[in-house]
């Protein structure tokens, strides 16, 4: 039997937190990795950056740019789901406080670059 | 007995855990107004299939004995109503997740029961008969916290439903931690430290990665969620104490 409940947003939020966070786990040691070869084989690193200047990899830049900013964002959610005490229509104003300034500073941010 | 005038397709899960009975039935069963899913699964036993096996017993949303997964959801399908839960006029019942099946669509309840017990979920009196009897400010702060999640009927539609349960067996889950943090919140209760010795512990609180199935489904819409939130909150500054 199909089970419906995962419809709930809930349950989509958690699986969203889930790979993204497996995402940047993967990414992570890559990243350490690339790092690394500026202390010991720069010219490697030279031919990396170069490479990483191709369209597709700026592409993959927005990918990770969105795993971060979901995963930021689902782990701020648990920390107020579970550690504010709030009544639940405070959390809803918070969070829609939060939402409306990321939507202006992001708006701000896209003028910016 | 042939049904005459508009009709529901019901399937229905059949057979028990060790797996080797499974099998899915269907009955063409006869439509009503204000039909719930009992109503549906009774029709069956008495007039198609007398072997199904089911359990129910107040019809009216107080035992908690009759939760099934009607359609991919827990329910408790006393107060289902059929019009609210059918797709494309199917109805596919089965027994709840998470638990053993006995038979059919009747589970082993005792796991879910023994986890109430495991997370200390019987009463620790703080006086006898011959004290006094305390008074509650039932506006005091523990009080309304341990209102708001003590009218549980454990029909275990939150334990079911719970995705955790289902890949961690040893995780207390909503309905047991739920019953923990209505004693953590109980004025007369004298073991609180005990409650959140084993909420704290492997198997607890802590498990609970906040999907929230527990409180989106719980039919007496209470909030396991957020009382597991508040266990969360309480063994945290427990250890911060260093207690």
């Amino acid at each position: 039997m199909r089970l419906a409940q995962r419809s709930q947003p809930l349950w989509l939020a958690h699986v969203l937190h889930r790979l993204s966070g497996l995402g940047l786990a993967l990414f992570l040691p890559l990243h350490f990795y690339v790092l690394g070869m500026a202390m010991s084989q720069p010219e490697r690193l030279d031919g990396f950056l170069h490479w990483s200047e191709a369209p597709m990899v700026k592409l993959a830049e927005f990918g990770l740019v969105f795993l971060l900013a979901v995963h930021l964002f689902g782990g701020l959610r648990l920390l107020v789901l579970e550690f504010l005490p709030w009544p639940a229509p405070h959390k809803t104003l918070a969070a829609g406080a939060v939402a409306g300034a990321a939507l202006v500073s992001g708006l701000f941010l896209l003028n910016a670059v | 007995m042939p049904a005459s005038g508009p009709t529901l397709s019901v399937a229905v899960h059949r057979g028990t855990s060790d797996g080797s009975t499974l099998r899915v039935d269907h009955f063409t069963v006869p439509a009503h107004d204000s039909q719930t899913v009992l109503d549906v699964v009774t029709w069956i036993q008495q007039n198609a299939d007398a072997t199904l096996t089911y359990r129910f017993a107040c019809r009216v949303g107080m035992c908690g004995s009759c939760a099934m997964t009607v359609n991919g959801v827990a329910r408790w399908t006393c107060r289902t109503h059929v019009s609210k839960v059918i797709r494309d006029g199917r109805l596919e019942i089965g027994p709840l997740r998470n638990l053993p099946v006995i038979k059919d669509l009747a589970v082993d309840m005792d796991p879910f029961f023994d986890k109430w017990a495991a997370a200390g979920g019987s009463h620790a009196p703080t006086a006898t008969r011959y004290d006094p009897v305390v008074d509650i400010d039932p506006q005091a702060p523990e009080r309304v916290a341990a209102n708001a999640g003590i009218e549980c009927i454990n029909c275990s539609v939150c334990y079911a439903s719970c995705d955790t349960v289902a890949g961690n067996p040893a995780y207390l889950g909503p309905a047991a931690l739920n019953r923990a943090w209505t004693l953590v919140n109980d004025l007369k209760h004298a073991d609180t430290k005990g409650v959140l010795d084993v909420v704290s512990g492997s198997g607890g609180c802590h498990n609970c990665h906040s999907i929230g199935s527990c409180t989106a489904l719980c039919p007496n819409e209470l909030d396991p969620l957020s009382s597991i939130a508040g266990l969360k909150r309480a063994t945290t500054r427990r250890a911060f104490r260093g207690r």
